[in-house]
């Protein structure tokens, strides 16, 4: 049993490597190692996962037999087995979800290339998850970035290319902010591993010393991530760089790029700054008030857009928004939420995604609303898929995104802030009423009656439709069940803290 | 307030370069001077972080002849994580600069607002 200690950090290394040797592997064969280290890191997640929760605490991996205020750490409790496991999962199914549509979309020449973007952001996603050190956390938050950057690129259309220069300086931005306070954070404690941070900031708190470096370091921190998972005011790269990358990208990069982020910021409250002194800072009610006006311009913006993707890509606006409103509660339960939220989110958006290159293959490639009228009855399943994740995305009883609701309203009332608890119920009734317009006018377009039976002699897909179902039962059972896995994410934030 | 600023001119500068560099990425229309501005920026974070390793008086602790009391020695790690972040902003550099290239033999120009009317104009 206790070999399975080394298996984030095997996980990590497999990944990293294998994308390296794909580099010079044709497209084929980058495409089988690509999907068994992806297969093979979602069978060791779910070992670790199975491992922390049968013995029930967190363990520490210290790499190189260094000890800790010297060493790099590997830290892994239920959350992150949870969240490794979850985006392992997501990942799989995005890739092999997308694969015909890639194939259509890039070169075989050059479709090696996209597999190592793949490996390396899934390293990347998995390192985040794992780490127990500040700088590696960076530098990871960085190789992300490229790898993102190389997801949205790799398509060679002209727009992809402009989006992705656009995803890229906002990304910078964000980076260059998120490693000033890093130094910041350093220059004030002198340790770079997690709990060594959160005991030097605890005796900073208690001899009130330093406060105004602290507080801007966590603003910064606070808005360098924000940028880079696109909350509101930032969001203006996240439209055009969903709308114009391949479909498998605008899934990894919605459902696992984005939460990654998010992942690493709730971590940083938790296990860096200490849950207790960032429920007194104020940059919480400032991600809360972002996050609130992200949730009703997400939507409204939604409303305006004639493009399928770009509906779906300002939604993500709007729910990033719905994970900011829970972080800045500033309670535990609203850290529950977001966190649930998260999970909740990246099922049904990357299950989207893929449906909506479904619905568009069908359609003569394009994602109009003129041109997918009726798209649903050309290929049935995919418009299910669709019609789910919109029940999700609104709020339908069975599906996950009720249960996010519910506890996100769970949050308001017991929060100790009136004027958060009225906001927050406010604003989650007229979000639910703006996602409910724009994603029945989608629905209704796609369902429409056509009379003209044509392009219906496609080549079937038969991936894409296993895929498809595997996204339909898991969001379903994300519903039914969630109980069980909020109360598992329950027990892994108490560990994380 | 101005005699401290004085007093720590290293973080003063430091901060300033930060700040002109985010500018200039942020808001700059010209993609190159975008880059150098990204550069900048993380010059100013580097910039800060040696000052802070550096403690007059002491040495790099490079042990020759026996080691010497600990207060004759610097703290490394600042140094390393400079090094580090060296090596980060080069390949974001490297990045940006072959999508710049790109754009330019797509569109012609360097002027990113340009690009993006011109990739609007082409689509409709």
């Amino acid at each position: 049993m206790d070999v399975i200690r080394n298996f984030p950090f095997i996980g990590i290394f497999f990944c990293m490597s294998s994308g390296v040797v794909n580099s010079v592997l044709p497209g084929k064969w980058a495409k089988k190692v690509s999907i068994t280290a992806v297969t093979l890191n979602l069978v060791l997640s779910a070992a670790v996962l199975y491992y922390v929760i049968v013995t029930d605490q967190s363990y520490v991996y210290v790499m190189g037999h260094h000890p800790a205020p010297w060493g790099n750490e590997i830290r892994f409790g239920i959350l992150e087995g949870i969240f490794a496991t979850f985006f392992c999962m997501i990942m799989l199914l995005s890739v092999l979800g997308g694969i015909r549509r890639l194939e259509e979309d890039i070169s075989e020449k050059r479709s090696n290339l996209f597999y190592v973007m793949v490996n390396l952001v899934m390293a990347a996603i998995l390192a985040l998850v794992y780490t127990n050190d500040l700088f590696t956390g960076y530098v990871f938050v960085e190789i992300m970035t490229i790898g993102a950057c190389g997801l949205i690129v790799v398509r060679g259309e002209s727009r992809s290319l402009v989006a992705s220069v656009k995803y890229m300086i906002m990304s910078l931005i964000g980076s260059g902010l998120i490693l000033i306070s890093l130094s910041l954070i350093y220059d004030l404690t002198g340790h770079l591993l997690m709990s060594n941070i959160q005991e030097a900031i605890a005796q900073l708190v208690e001899s009130g010393s330093y406060m105004e470096p602290l507080a801007t370091a966590i603003a910064l921190l606070s808005v360098g991530i924000a940028i880079k998972s696109a909350l509101f005011p930032f969001h203006s790269w996240l439209p055009d760089t969903y709308t114009y990358a391949t479909s498998t990208s605008s899934a990894i990069l919605s459902s696992l790029i984005s939460k990654a982020y998010i992942f690493l910021l709730i971590k940083v409250y938790y296990r860096v700054i200490g849950i207790q002194v960032i429920f007194q800072n104020k940059i919480l009610h400032l991600l809360f008030a972002f996050g609130i006006a992200g949730m009703i311009m997400g939507s409204i913006s939604a409303i305006r857009q004639n493009d399928l993707k770009r509906m779906i890509a300002y939604s993500s606006v709007a729910q990033i928004g719905y994970i900011y409103m829970g972080i800045g509660m500033g309670t535990t339960i609203g850290m529950l939420a977001a966190v649930f939220h998260m999970m909740s989110h990246s099922a049904s958006k990357s299950m989207m995604f893929i449906s909506a290159s479904g619905l568009s293959s069908v359609s003569g490639r394009s994602c109009r609303f003129t041109r997918l009228r009726g798209a649903a009855h050309r290929n049935k399943l995919a418009g299910f898929a669709f019609l789910i994740g919109s029940f999700a995305m609104i709020g339908i009883p069975t599906t996950a995104g009720f249960i996010s609701k519910v506890y996100f309203a769970q949050a308001a009332v017991q929060s100790p802030s009136n004027v958060k608890m009225i906001i927050t119920i406010i604003a989650l009734g007229i979000s639910t009423i703006l996602n409910a317009v724009y994603f029945m006018r989608a629905i209704i377009v796609i369902y429409s009656p056509v009379q003209e039976q044509g392009n219906h002699a496609k080549r079937k897909d038969t991936l894409m439709t296993a895929v498809l179902i595997c996204f339909i039962v898991f969001n379903f059972a994300l519903g039914l069940y969630s109980d069980i896995v909020v109360d598992y994410m329950r027990a892994g934030l108490a560990m994380f803290s | 307030m101005a005699a401290h600023l004085l007093q720590n001119y290293y973080e003063t500068v430091a901060v300033i370069l930060f700040s002109i560099g985010f500018t200039t990425l942020l808001l700059h229309r010209n993609m190159i001077k975008k880059i150098i501005g990204l550069n900048i920026m993380d010059t100013a974070v580097y910039l800060f972080l040696a000052s802070k390793g550096y403690i007059e008086g002491r040495m790099a602790p490079i042990v020759t002849g026996g080691i010497q009391d600990m207060e004759a020695y610097i703290n490394p790690i600042p140094a390393g994580l400079v090094l580090t972040g060296i090596v980060v902003s080069v390949s974001v550099t490297a990045v940006m600069l072959a999508l710049t290239i790109r754009l330019y033999r797509r569109y012609g120009s360097l002027d990113i607002d340009e690009i993006t009317m011109k990739a609007r104009k082409e689509e409709n």
